[in-house]
């Protein structure tokens, strides 16, 4: 906490006390920065969070007789688990069996290797009796990895009317006291490689420091990197804008990638690429949902009565579903970026599908048999979903940066596509005829054209595991296993607007209105989606109005240690979120989708600060960070009139 | 997470839970709903020897309406804010209680509780004050009563001795004409008040009649805004005459400061939101 440099280092092997210098970029800012009009800079910190659960962690390590362990751990990635036990406890994988059961919520936080995951498993081998070990809310927040904890100087070159023509970004990125399964990812890659946002900036210079620092590690929150590489660019674009006293919205649309620019390297750098999106059609549908003109008249007209409201207006994309393994070697990654799934239907013709995704509570028992069942073309009652069991699921990579559906989902469809390609010359067979003359309708196996007698898909997997009239060369049963590593990442976009009123006497925030138009291509189930969308956005509003982890800067204590003293939203903070979408398919994966859990909190931090600046202007406050508590705001406006008074 | 080892004893007679708290001043405990209690044995903030249970003495109970209404300190803010025939007279504690906290703390949590544990910025300390409520003290061998104003002392600290037991608090019905109102500004994270105001206010001929005003979270311990009450009194309710009467209250506050609030934020709550409850 004690600000004496190097004399303070917290590792002997670390230098500074910064682990990693990252650096990215491309075009020519200094050049860009000559040729503009005028330079802003500003300093911006992403507020350290607990990611917060309803289910804190647990870990159940059971003995069996036969020498084997069964470990249960509400675990987002239950076969890297597997894996990081198995290698550092020194049990070998096919005698160790995970089980994640129905788990309440992970946020990023459930998919790390901790220390009691490996000491349950060596303690339950070493003494023979099982043991568990769960923690307390208390002791979530000061040992369950926290996220984000950034700060960030932008430096901003811009034309009169509002171009943007470069920018330079410095992150100091803090991971806590050791570095986590993917600490350093965070900051440097997932951060300030998507600092231009959605915007045409191609002159751009990034330089990310980590620094360990005597704190909880700080690992992935819902979205990991990219909230804060998506807060760079918004709260860039929000200060053009204030500065030049252009619209909020006219800015953005002047720098916007566009629908043609796509597949787009930002930066034309080497590291990202946005695979699809329509930027505008979000913002108008936005707009339009949000009434945009009037609500300024009102705020306006209001804030002559003393009553001030803002508008805030965030754009944001990025990538997600990270692949495919090659990239993420590149990258440093110890792992790969395929998903595993096993569709196998048994011989009365219902499926069961085995996938290496892992459900936090997003339903992907609904939404993964969703995908097979439209190609499989059975009634969604007959197929069941298989998560989280390591001696059932045959491999996978769990759920995290927004995967599950891009990566997940499309290895659910190859692999139902070759079941009905195999039931398909089952069919061909049964019915005596070619098997391009087979053509699988409405989960029938029949000849166009003829008067032959179509076969249901539930009779033809009988024959399947029959084997009677199997095609010469097609061997028996109807189940299959997909190894699906995908070719790119898909990048989901959206517009999202929010209206607010402060009472400047309180200084407390009141969400009137929240409208979120959201471009995650193919939509595979629309409620759900947009459970994905509100969740999101009420984690962006604790952000950006409640939540913050603190600690003592004399003795270093969490301060934050309960959640008495940490808020999270309530039920009261959150309003009707009016979430719609705009379906851009993605070209990277077979069923068109993109990610959608990252989303609403990527976007809704920039979108309710810019709303509360843009309701405080009045005072001419330009800037506040976050969290906007109550008495904070209350704070700047004092200070604000008590500037105006001098 | 764990508490410190302690005995626990239930009982059902007042006069033997009294008996073992004189026994016992420094390390026995009443417990009731429990929840400050536990929580804080947990954190081991507190470690009594011995937790003597209350919650079997039927004195202790229920909620009587007379000419005085009785309160009796088992009663949950749960049966508070239940109570129809409390709120045809006292409304304000239906929307007290509706503010505090959760419903499964509501359904456990006891108004005795509460107020016994005297915390600077629970919610009833306010409403007491603003009914000029008089709290009803068992000991060895006495009863007594003391004014509410008088019952809050310093943070956690009441006019209580360690062998004394709250019974029951004791309002007079008030006359039709008086109104209630209780604001506060929740603490985002506990919901405990940031400041809470409770008023009662009585006006004839637009002037004001009688008027008492308890406040909490702002100071130290929930006080009654006497001088801005006594300036109030016959005086007309007018936008200034109120100004007035919450800068008397704000300006002579000691108030406190801490992670979340500082004091000139808390001292400004006092203003603007008693001016807001006495508008209203």
């Amino acid at each position: 906490m004690h600000d004496q440099g190097a004399e303070c280092r917290l590792h002997e092997n670390v230098p500074n006390n910064i682990t990693t210098v990252y650096k990215v970029g491309g075009g020519d800012y200094r050049r860009a920065a000559r040729e503009a009009d005028h330079i802003i800079s500003l300093r911006i910190a992403n507020n350290r969070l607990i990611p917060t659960c309803m289910e804190t962690r647990s870990i159940l390590a059971e003995p069996n007789a036969d020498g084997t362990l069964t470990v249960y751990i509400p675990s987002q990635v239950p076969h890297m688990h597997r894996r990081w036990i198995a290698d550092t406890v020194g049990i070998p994988e096919h005698q160790l069996r995970i089980i994640a059961p129905d788990i309440g919520g992970g946020f990023g936080a459930k998919m790390h290797l901790y220390p009691e995951e490996l000491l349950c498993p060596f303690l339950a081998r070493t003494l023979g009796v099982p043991i568990k070990w769960w923690e307390s809310r208390s002791e979530s927040h000061q040992s369950t990895y926290h996220g984000r904890a950034h700060t960030e100087d932008i430096e901003i070159a811009f034309r009169n009317d509002g171009k943007i023509l470069g920018m330079k970004v410095e992150t100091l990125g803090n991971v806590g006291a050791y570095l986590s399964n993917m600490a350093s990812g965070g900051p440097t890659v997932n951060t300030i490689n998507f600092g231009t946002g959605t915007y045409k900036i191609e002159n751009y210079e990034a330089i990310s420091k980590v620094v360990v620092t005597n704190t909880v590690p700080v690992d992935a929150y819902r979205g990991y990197g990219r909230p804060e590489g998506g807060y760079i660019a918004e709260r860039a674009i929000d200060a053009v804008a204030r500065h030049l006293k252009l619209d909020q919205v006219d800015v953005r649309r002047r720098n916007f990638i566009q629908k043609a620019d796509f597949p787009y390297k930002p930066y034309n750098g080497p590291a990202v690429i946005y695979d699809s999106g329509d930027y505008e059609g979000c913002l108008n549908a936005a707009m339009k949902a949000f009434d945009y003109t009037a609500r300024i008249s009102e705020r306006d007209e209001l804030r002559r009565t003393g009553c001030y409201r803002g508008i805030g207006v965030a754009a944001y994309t990025h990538m997600c579903g990270m692949a495919p393994s090659r990239r993420l070697g590149r990258i440093g990654f110890n792992r790969g970026g395929w998903e595993s799934s096993r569709v196998s239907v048994d011989s009365s013709g219902r499926a069961t599908i085995y996938s290496g995704s892992m459900s936090q509570g997003h339903g992907h028992a609904t939404s993964l048999a969703q995908i097979a069942a439209d190609v499989l073309q059975v009634p969604i009652e007959s197929i069941d979903v298989v998560q989280g069991d390591t001696r059932q699921v045959q491999a996978g990579h769990g759920t995290f940066n927004s995967r599950s559906m891009a990566v997940g989902g499309s290895s659910i469809h190859v692999c139902a596509t070759r079941i009905v390609a195999k039931a398909k010359s089952i069919a061909a067979g049964m019915l005596e005829v070619d098997e391009k003359d087979v053509a699988y309708q409405d989960g029938s196996f029949g000849v166009p054209g003829t008067d032959i007698q179509p076969l249901s898909f539930a009779k033809v997997a009988r024959m399947a595991y029959l084997g009677h009239t199997l095609p010469e060369g097609t061997a028996p049963g109807l189940d299959e296993t997909v190894f699906y590593d995908p070719q790119g990442m898909s990048s989901p976009s959206g517009v999202h607007m929010a209206y607010v009123e402060v009472d400047p006497e309180t200084g407390i925030v009141d969400i009137l209105d929240y409208v979120a138009v959201d471009d995650a291509g193919t939509l595979i189930n629309p409620m759900l989606a947009a459970g994905q969308i509100h969740g999101g956005v009420v984690q962006g509003i604790g952000q950006a109005i409640w939540e913050e982890v603190s600690y003592d800067r004399d003795n270093g204590q969490l301060m934050s240690s309960s959640l008495l003293d940490y808020a999270v939203p309530r039920a009261e903070c959150v309003p009707n979120i009016r979430s719609s979408f705009q379906i851009t398919p993605s070209p990277t994966n077979p069923i068109g989708v993109k990610g959608i859990g990252e989303n609403g909190s990527i976007a809704a931090p920039p979108t309710i600060v810019h709303a509360v600046l843009d309701a405080l202007s009045p005072f001419g406050i330009t800037h506040l960070d976050m969290p906007m508590t109550p008495p904070r705001i209350w704070s700047a406006i004092q200070n604000a009139r008590a500037g105006a008074r001098q | 997470m764990i508490p410190a080892a302690f005995e626990y004893v239930r009982t059902t007679s007042l006069s033997a839970a009294i008996d073992l708290l004189q026994n016992d001043p420094d390390g026995a405990k009443l417990v009731a709903g429990g929840h400050t209690l536990i929580p804080a044995m947990k954190l081991r903030l507190a470690s009594p020897a011995l937790l003597v249970d209350i919650r079997g003495i039927d004195e202790l109970r229920g909620i009587e309406i007379g000419e005085w209404i009785r309160i009796g300190a088992l009663t949950t803010h749960a049966e508070l804010l239940a109570s129809d025939p409390l709120h045809q007279v006292l409304p304000i504690f239906r929307e007290a209680a509706n503010m505090i906290a959760d419903a499964q703390v509501r359904n456990r949590g006891t108004i005795g509780g509460s107020l016994a544990n005297a915390d600077p910025a629970a919610d009833w300390p306010a409403v007491v004050i603003a009914l000029n409520a008089e709290m009803e003290i068992a000991g060895p061998n006495r009863r007594r009563r003391v004014a509410a104003k008088d019952f809050f002392v310093d943070i956690m600290t009441t006019a209580l001795a360690p062998d004394e037991v709250l019974v029951a608090l004791h309002i007079a019905r008030p006359e039709p004409n008086v109104r209630f109102k209780y604001r506060k500004i929740r603490h985002p994270a506990s919901g405990y008040a940031v400041v809470g105001i409770a008023a009662a206010l009585a006006v004839q001929d637009d002037r004001v009649l009688t008027a008492t005003v308890g406040i909490t979270g702002a100071t130290a311990r929930a006080f009654g805004a006497d001088t801005a009450t006594a300036f109030l009194i016959g005086k007309f309710l007018s936008s200034d005459n109120i100004k007035r009467a919450a800068s008397i209250v704000s300006e002579s506050a000691e108030c406190l400061s801490d992670q979340y609030a500082s004091a000139d934020y808390r001292r400004h709550l006092v203003r603007t939101q008693l001016a807001r409850v006495l508008s209203s």
